[in-house]
C-alpha cells in the first residue's frame, strides 16, 4: 500500500517551524530591519529609563542660564526659560510613545476587524460602510484630530481613542482589500460549505491570513501617528505644558531658531530616528513576511 | 548529419538557499533540437521542465544562476549575448507559447492589433500589408471570420480561441523554433484535441521546430517526434516518441505509463509510491527510492547517460537491459485494480426537476417583461444511490460545479426537489441543521486553495471535529486527527505541518481527511485529482475508493477527464449546458450506443500512443448559454437533424428498456449504435 510519507528519508521535515520563528529568521538577515529594530528598542529603553538617568531636571527653570549654547553641563544648551534641552529631549517622547502605541493597537484592532468583516460580508452593507469610510478619508486628518481634541479636551485617554479611531479608518481599506483577495478562495468556500458560523470564518479563517498585512500597516500607522501627535503638540493641542514634549519643544524653539538653532536639534533627532527606525522595520517586516515581492530587494 | 538548431550541453541551473547552499533545478541536461523537429519535454511538476524552456530562450528566474554548461541556439551561446542581441532572437527566431493564453494577451488591446505588433517586430510593413498578413495568420490558426475576430478583445474570446491568437502571434515572424509550455493544460478535451491538430498542421506547413513541454503523456504522444523524459532535474530518457511508448527503457517511464487511467480499461491504475526528491540531494540515482528494480548500486552510484546501440535510445539507468527484457505495451497493462461496483437500491440523494439560474431579473427587466434567459441547469432528475459513485461529466460550463454548489447549499435552486433521504436539501447552508451539514462534505479541486495556508494540519482537521462533535475533548480530537491521517495514509506527525510544507498529493490527502472527519454520508468531489501529477492521481483515486468501501460513502464525482471517470465511477451522468444527455452505468456509457455529445467527448480523449489519432466530431466553439428550445447540443452536434432537433426537446430513450440507462436524443437507438463519421 503506497504511503505518501517522507518520514524515513527526511525526518527533519517533521520539526515544527512556526511562522513566527520563520519570519524572525528572515528579519534577522535584513540589516535595515535590524537597524530599525535597534532604533525602536533604544527609544523604548530611553522612554522607560530616562527619568532616572538624565543629568538635569527637565522642568527646572533658571532665567540666569536661558538661551545658552551647548556645554558640558548642558549638552544641547538651554531653552528660553533656562531648561536643559538634552534632558527635555530624553523625556519628551514618553507621552508621545505611550499614546501612539496604545492608539496603534486600537487602530489595528478595530480597523482590521471592520475591514475583514465588511470585505467578507460584501453586498449593500459593505457598499454603504465603505462610502462612509471614503467620506471620512477625504477630510484632512489634522482637521479631524483638531476638531475632536478641541471638543473632547486633551486628556490622554481622549487622545488615545481619537488617534486609534482616526487612523483605524485607513486600516479598514487595507484589511478589506487583503480580505477580498481571499474571500472567494476555496478554503473560505469550504468553511461555508461546512456550515461554519460567520464569526468563526472571520476570526479563524480570514484573520490569520490577512494578519500580516494588517500588522505591517499597523507599523506604518505608528510612524504616521507619531507625526500626527507631534503635529498636534506643535499646535498646542498635544501634551499640556510644562510636561516636556517633542512637538511643543519644536514649536518653542521655532521662535529662536535664527539665533540659537541647537535647541531644535534634540527633539528633531529623537523624533526622526524613531520614525526612521519604525519605517525600516516595517519595510523589512513586510519583506520577511513575503508581502513585498519587489524583485532584487534585499531581505 | 543535419546540423542542430538548438543545442544544450551539460546545463546545470541552481539557486542558493537561505543557508547559502546550492540547490539544483537542472542537473547536467544535454539535448539537441534539429530544424523542423518536435521535441517533447515531459515530466511531473517540479522536475525543471519550465526552467529548461526558459533557459533555451536565454532567460533565468531571479536568484537562479548557471552552474555549468551552455545553451546554444543557431551557434550562438544564449547566455553570452547582450540584451540587445537576445532581443533580435527572442520573438523572431524563437517564440514562446505560454500556458495561460488569457494572461499572455493584453486585456485592453484588440487582438488584431496585438498580432500586428508581433508582425511589425519582424518586418516594418506598411499598414495594408500588415493587415493582409494578419488576416492570413488568423486564417492559418483556423479562426473563423478573421476580420471580425481581429476586432475583438481577449476577454471576448474563448480559451481555445485565445490560445489560437497566441499561436498566431508566435508564428507571425516565422520563427525557427517554438517553445510551448503546457499550451493546452486547462483547456477542455475537445479544445485540446483541436489545438494539438492545429499545432501539428502548422509544423508541417511552416517546417518550424518545436520544443513542447507537458506533463501529459497523451499530448506528447500526439505531437512529438522525439521525447525527453525528465525526473528531478535530469533527463532520464531521450528517444523517438514511437520508441518511448513502445519500449520504455527507464523504470520511471514505465511507471508513468502504467499510472495513466485509460478510457478502455476499467479500474484504478497502478500508482508510484513516494515523490521526486530535490535534485542533487540523493547520493545515487534520483529515482532509486521509488524504483522497483533498484539494487545496491542504484543507491550508491548515480547512473550516466547510456546509448542503447540498436535504437540510439538514450537512457540514464543502471539496469536498462533488465528493464527492456520485460515486454511492455499499453495493451499488456491489465493489472489495474478493479473496484467492485456496488449498486445499492436505496437512494441517498434524489434530485427531481431541479432548475438553477444565476439570472436575477432587475427592476427594468420586470417592468419590460424581458423574457428570462434559459436556466443554467434545467430539468435535472437524478438518483444517487447509497454507497455508489456517480460521476458528473461535461466540458467547462456544463453546470457540474453549479450542481455541486446547490447540493452543498451554497447556491439556491430555483425550483425542483433535492432530498437527502428524508431531509430537504434545497435549503441554503445557513438554514440547515448541523447534523445535515455534517452529512454532506466537499473536497475541492486544488488543495493549495482549499487549505488555509496559515493553519497547521491539526487545526485544519480540528475545524470539522469542533463543529460537528462539540462534546469531543481536546485529547479525543487529537487521537481522532492521528487516526484520520493514518486512514489517508499519512504519518500522524503530519499534524504539525503547514500546507506549504507538503506536496500536492499530501495536501489533497489532508483535504480528504478533513472531509472524512465529519463522518459524512455524501462526499462531493470537485475534480479532486485534476491538479495532481499522474503518478499521484492513481494513489488518490485508490484512497477514495478504499474510503468509500470502509464507510459506505456516496460520492458525487465531478470530472472533465473521461479516463479518470472510467476508473472510479459506478454510474455516469453526461451533462451539456446544464442538461442531462446520457445517464447510465460506466459500462453502458463507455460502450455504444453513445449520445452524440458523449461520443464527441470520448473521441477527443488522448491515448499515450503516437499512432493514435483522436476523432474530432464537433467544433470546439463553446456556447455561452443553452438554446431556448430544442436539444441543448443542437448547435455543435455532428448528427443534428435540421428541423426536429432545433424545435423539439428530444425524448429520453431507454436502450436496455430498464430505466437505469437512458439517452436523450432524437436519433433512434439503432442508429446511435453506429459510429459517427468524421468529416
Amino acid at each position: 500500500m503506497p504511503v505518501a510519507t517522507t518520514s524515513t528519508e527526511q525526518p527533519e521535515l517533521f520539526k515544527r517551524r512556526s511562522p513566527i520563528a520563520e519570519t524572525w529568521e528572515n528579519l534577522r538577515r535584513s540589516w535595515s530591519g535590524m537597524l530599525g529594530i535597534t532604533l525602536i528598542v533604544i527609544h523604548l529603553i530611553i522612554a522607560l529609563t530616562s527619568p532616572f538617568l538624565i543629568p538635569q531636571d527637565p522642568l527646572e527653570m533658571n532665567s540666569k542660564i536661558s538661551n545658552q549654547a551647548p556645554s558640558y553641563e548642558h549638552l544641547l544648551g538651554t531653552d528660553k526659560l533656562g531648561r536643559d534641552v538634552f534632558s527635555r529631549s530624553m523625556v519628551g517622547g514618553r507621552v508621545t510613545i505611550v499614546v501612539t502605541i496604545l492608539a496603534t493597537m486600537i487602530a489595528v484592532s478595530w480597523g482590521g476587524l471592520a475591514g475583514i468583516l465588511f470585505g467578507f460580508l460584501g453586498g449593500r452593507a459593505d457598499e454603504v460602510f465603505m462610502r462612509i469610510v471614503d467620506a471620512f478619508l477625504s477630510i484632512p486628518w489634522l482637521l479631524i484630530l483638531l476638531l475632536i481634541v478641541s471638543i473632547m479636551g486633551t486628556e490622554m485617554w481622549v487622545q488615545i481613542l481619537t488617534f486609534g479611531f482616526t487612523y483605524g479608518v485607513s486600516t479598514i481599506r487595507i484589511a478589506r482589500a487583503a480580505t477580498l483577495d481571499h474571500v472567494t478562495s476555496d478554503f473560505i468556500l469550504a468553511a461555508r460549505a461546512r456550515g461554519e458560523h460567520k464569526k468563526t470564518i472571520v476570526l479563524k479563517e480570514l484573520l490569520p491570513i490577512v494578519l500580516d498585512v494588517i500588522l505591517v500597516d499597523g507599523a506604518m500607522n505608528w510612524s504616521w501617528m507619531l507625526l500626527g501627535f507631534t503635529s498636534l503638540s506643535f499646535l498646542g493641542f498635544g501634551v499640556a505644558p510644562p510636561t516636556p514634549d517633542w512637538g511643543s519643544m519644536i514649536a518653542k524653539s521655532r521662535e529662536t531658531l535664527a539665533i540659537q538653532p541647537w535647541t531644535v536639534f534634540g527633539p528633531v533627532i529623537m523624533l526622526s530616528t524613531l520614525i526612521i527606525g519604525i519605517n525600516l522595520f516595517a519595510d523589512a517586516f513586510a519583506k520577511a513576511l513575503g508581502l513585498d515581492r519587489s524583485q532584487g530587494a534585499p531581505v | 548529419m543535419i546540423k542542430s538548431l538548438a543545442k544544450i550541453k551539460n546545463l546545470s541551473i541552481g539557486y542558493p538557499n537561505k543557508k547559502g547552499e546550492l540547490v539544483y533545478v537542472l542537473k547536467n541536461v544535454s539535448f539537441q533540437i534539429k530544424p523542423g523537429e518536435t521535441l517533447g519535454i515531459v515530466g511531473e511538476s517540479g522536475c525543471g521542465k519550465s526552467t529548461l524552456g526558459q533557459a533555451l530562450m536565454g532567460f533565468l528566474r531571479t536568484g537562479s544562476k548557471i552552474i555549468g554548461g551552455s545553451v546554444n541556439f543557431a551557434d550562438k551561446d544564449m547566455f553570452s549575448l547582450s540584451i540587445h542581441q537576445l532581443e533580435s532572437i527572442r520573438g523572431k527566431k524563437i517564440a514562446l507559447i505560454p500556458q495561460n493564453a488569457g494572461k499572455a494577451l493584453t486585456p485592453t488591446m484588440r487582438v488584431g492589433k496585438q498580432i500586428i505588433e508581433a508582425i511589425r517586430l519582424n518586418a516594418d510593413l506598411p499598414g495594408d500589408t500588415a493587415e493582409k498578413q494578419l488576416v492570413k495568420l488568423l486564417a492559418q490558426v483556423r479562426l473563423p471570420e478573421p476580420e471580425v475576430m481581429a476586432e475583438r478583445y481577449p476577454h471576448e474570446l474563448s480559451g481555445g480561441q485565445q490560445q489560437r491568437v497566441v499561436v498566431a502571434m508566435a508564428i507571425a515572424s516565422k520563427p525557427d523554433l517554438l517553445v510551448l509550455d503546457e499550451p493546452t493544460t486547462g483547456l477542455d478535451v475537445t479544445t485540446q484535441a483541436h489545438i494539438l491538430k492545429l499545432l501539428r498542421d502548422i509544423v508541417s506547413e511552416l517546417g518550424t521546430a518545436m520544443m513542447y513541454i507537458s506533463h501529459d503523456m497523451g499530448v506528447i504522444a500526439r505531437v512529438c517526434d522525439r521525447v525527453a523524459l525528465m525526473y528531478a532535474g535530469e533527463i532520464v530518457e531521450d528517444t523517438s516518441a514511437v520508441e518511448l511508448f513502445k519500449s520504455p527503457a527507464h523504470p520511471y517511464a514505465r511507471g508513468l505509463l502504467e499510472s495513466i487511467p485509460r478510457l478502455t480499461l476499467a479500474g484504478i491504475p497502478n500508482s508510484m509510491p513516494g515523490q521526486p526528491p530535490i535534485p542533487g540531494t540523493i547520493p545515487g540515482c534520483s529515482f532509486s527510492p521509488r524504483c522497483s528494480c533498484a539494487t545496491e548500486i542504484c543507491f550508491k552510484k548515480s547512473p550516466e547517460i547510456e546509448i542503447i546501440p540498436q535504437t540510439f535510445h538514450l537512457v540514464r539507468c543502471h539496469h536498462w537491459q533488465r528493464v527492456l527484457a520485460k515486454d511492455f505495451s499499453l495493451e499488456l497493462i491489465k493489472v489495474f485494480k478493479t473496484i467492485e461496483h456496488r449498486i445499492h437500491d436505496d437512494p441517498a440523494i434524489e434530485l427531481s426537476q431541479v432548475e438553477i439560474s444565476y439570472h436575477h431579473p432587475g427592476f427594468l427587466d420586470r417592468i419590460r417583461h424581458t423574457p428570462e434567459p434559459p436556466a443554467t441547469v434545467s430539468d435535472l432528475t437524478l438518483t444517487i444511490r447509497r454507497g455508489e459513485t456517480l460521476a458528473l461529466v461535461g466540458e467547462s460550463g456544463s453546470g457540474k460545479s453549479t450542481i455541486v454548489k446547490t447540493i452543498s447549499g451554497l447556491l439556491p435552486a430555483k425550483s425542483g426537489i433535492i432530498q437527502l433521504e428524508a431531509c430537504d436539501l434545497k435549503i441554503r447552508i445557513d438554514e440547515r441543521s448541523m447534523e445535515l451539514c455534517r452529512q454532506v462534505q466537499i473536497i475541492f479541486q486544488n488543495p493549495d486553495a482549499s487549505l488555509n495556508p496559515r493553519h497547521m494540519v491539526a487545526e485544519i482537521l480540528d475545524q470539522p471535529l469542533k463543529l460537528y462533535f462539540p462534546k469531543m475533548t481536546h485529547k479525543e480530537r487529537r487521537i481522532r486527527q492521528i487516526e484520520l491521517l493514518e486512514r489517508v495514509r499519512l504519518d500522524g506527525r503530519y499534524r504539525l505541518r503547514y500546507p506549504g510544507q507538503m506536496s500536492g498529493g499530501e495536501k489533497q490527502r489532508v483535504a480528504i481527511a478533513r472531509a472524512f472527519a465529519a463522518d459524512p454520508d455524501v462526499v462531493l468531489c470537485d475534480e479532486v485529482t485534476s491538479a495532481l501529477d499522474v503518478s499521484v492521481q492513481a494513489a488518490v483515486l485508490d484512497l477514495l475508493s478504499d474510503l468509500q468501501k470502509e464507510h459506505n460513502t456516496t460520492y458525487i464525482y465531478i470530472a472533465h477527464d473521461l479516463s479518470v471517470v472510467r476508473a472510479i465511477a459506478d454510474r455516469v451522468a453526461v451533462l451539456y449546458q446544464g442538461r442531462l444527455c446520457e445517464v447510465g452505468t460506466v459500462e453502458e456509457i463507455y460502450s455504444p450506443p453513445y449520445h452524440p455529445y458523449t461520443e464527441t467527448l470520448m473521441g477527443a480523449v488522448l491515448v499515450p500512443d503516437p499512432n493514435f489519432e483522436p476523432r474530432l466530431l464537433a467544433s470546439d466553439t463553446p456556447e455561452l448559454s443553452p438554446p431556448a428550445q430544442g436539444c441543448c447540443f443542437q448547435r455543435r452536434c455532428p448528427r443534428c437533424i435540421p428541423d426536429r432537433c432545433v424545435t423539439e426537446t428530444p425524448p429520453w430513450q431507454f436502450p436496455l428498456s430498464s430505466d437505469g440507462y437512458k439517452i436523450r436524443c432524437h436519433i433512434p437507438i439503432n442508429e446511435l449504435m453506429v459510429e459517427t463519421q468524421v468529416v
